[in-house]
């Protein structure tokens, strides 16, 4: 141990003299560009927003989203660092100054608000739940007395800890877990944002999502650390101009459209320009 | 069915190559230095210095009462917000598991030194031996023998303990396979990869601790 800290004591205050005189020098932005390098938050686990492709690249609705951000901050799309985040990590690598923005399909709550900042939307979504075909559940209502699987810190789970703390609920920590719980029977019914459910129920036949909705649709936006105004800013401006492109668009052709029923529509899903408000 | 899960496994190779690559590099670097620190811990105990007793049992019972988790984030995301200290992911994973496989293997060492019967200690000083030859050619040699079977334990933990890297952005091998399982729902074919990976990473520790025990017995 006396060896390992006679060996990294050294550098780790190397780290601090040089990382708090570029704190201290500039803004966040002129931060990024004299990095010359966006540092991004995604998930690798979740499509379609953020996975890993056969390639081993990582793709996706957010992934794309951020590649383009820094082609229009720094001139070229390969100037990002990808950071791979899980549901429970992405604040607190924000607040530790780990990654300059969060771009993991962040569901905006007045809790997450408090302790980030979050841009316009780019989605929306809404919490419903999934039963097999064959379930007697028709309304939410029905879900009270049964089991109900959540996949862990997802605003389906915080939603039904707090306005159904009497309810049942069976936890998973991914998403394909729940499914398959689901598949294997261990619960009822699997409340998720809805656009999994879509997608899944489209891949395989045999589940029905309830119409009812859990709490009221909400939005998805980037997120930036608190009080980083300027990235926040910048942001909201830039998704404002691709809205002008309906670059969003591009993005759910390539990576959502075929995932969910013909008839919908993708404003029911994206957010052009960043105007929308529950 | 079977032609398809092996192809997957032939196209996801180099991803899974690079997990692994993660996964054993944490392993084997926590495992070198836990051993390393583990020495000098057991060796410190057993000087019977009462301040120095005092320090490393502060120590030993911290990474004994606080999940590995909960270091690993403290380490990670505290040390930048409170002291600006930014110590990359996979680093951060080696210097935590270190730490925490240090305290274990401490104990074993100390365990072992132990339990050598004190005429040994008696016998070696009464030759003249310094208390450096003393712990290198007498104590340690047997102790060794003792505590090979626990100290095996302590590395397999290691290996399995890794994946909790994951957390703060170290892509391991589990991290992959379930990057693979949400993109093709092939969650059995992953998973019996990965039962075996871990099986092989971990059985040759067995099996050197084995082949060791027998030897030490014949001699």
């Amino acid at each position: 141990m006396t060896l390992k800290s006679a060996l990294v004591l050294p550098l780790l205050a190397l780290g601090l003299l040089v990382g708090s005189a570029v704190a201290h020098a500039e803004g966040s932005l002129d931060k990024i560009k004299a990095r010359d390098k966006l540092i991004v938050g995604v998930f690798s686990d979740k499509p379609p927003f953020g996975f890993v492709n056969e390639q081993g690249d990582y793709v996706g609705f957010d992934t794309d989203l951020g590649r383009r951000f820094a082609r229009d901050l720094l001139g070229d799309e390969k100037k990002i660092e990808f950071v791979v985040v899980e549901p429970a990590s992405r604040i607190p690598f924000l607040q530790s100054d780990k990654v300059d923005l969060i771009l993991a399909n962040m569901t905006v709550t007045p809790e997450r608000a408090q302790v980030v900042d979050f841009t316009h939307p780019n989605l929306r979504v809404a919490v419903q739940a999934l039963v097999p075909d064959s379930s007697p559940v028709k309304t939410l209502d029905d879900l009270a007395s049964k089991t109900v699987i959540v996949t862990t810190g997802t605003t389906a789970d915080i939603w039904l800890t707090r306005n159904h703390p009497d309810w049942k609920l069976l936890k998973f920590e991914k998403n394909s877990e729940s499914l398959q719980a689901l598949a294997n029977g261990r619960g009822d019914a699997y409340a998720q944002d809805n656009l999994v459910l879509f997608s899944w129920a489209k891949q395989n036949p045999g589940y029905r999502v309830l119409a009812q909705k859990l709490g009221d649709e909400a939005p998805i936006a980037p997120a930036v650390k608190k009080g980083n105004i300027e990235l926040r800013d910048w942001v909201n401006t830039e998704l404002a101009s691709l809205g002008q492109q309906k670059y969003l668009l591009t993005l759910y052709n390539q990576y959502v459209r075929d995932q969910l029923a013909a008839d919908t529509d993708p404003s029911a899903v994206i957010v052009e320009g960043g105007a929308w408000k529950p | 069915m079977a032609s398809s899960g092996l192809e997957l496994l032939w196209v996801s190779a180099p991803q899974l190559a690079q997990g692994i690559g993660r996964t054993l590099g944490i392993s084997l670097l926590a495992i070198v230095f836990s051993s390393v620190g583990g020495f000098i811990y057991g060796v410190l105990r057993n000087l019977g210095v009462r301040w120095i007793d005092g320090v490393l049992r502060v120590y030993l019972e911290l990474f004994r009462a606080i999940p590995v988790l909960v270091w690993l984030y403290l380490f990670f995301f505290g040390l930048p917000i409170f002291i600006g200290w930014s110590i990359p992911g996979f680093w951060c994973a080696v210097l935590v598991l270190s730490l925490w496989g240090a305290s274990e293997t401490g104990e074993v060492v100390r365990g072992a030194l132990r339990s050598i019967p004190g005429g040994q200690r008696e016998a070696g000083l009464a030759i003249g031996l310094r208390q450096l030859q003393l712990y290198g050619r007498v104590l340690l040699p047997q102790a060794l023998r003792r505590m090979t079977p626990p100290l095996i334990n302590v590395f397999t933990r290691l290996i399995k303990t890794s994946s909790l890297a994951v957390l703060i952005g170290v892509v391991d091998v589990i991290k992959i396979g379930q990057q693979i399982i949400e993109r093709t729902y092939e969650s059995v074919l992953i998973y019996g990869f990965l039962f075996v990976f871990f099986f092989l990473a971990c059985y040759p520790l067995s099996a050197a601790s084995r082949v060791l025990e027998r030897r030490w017995n014949h001699s």
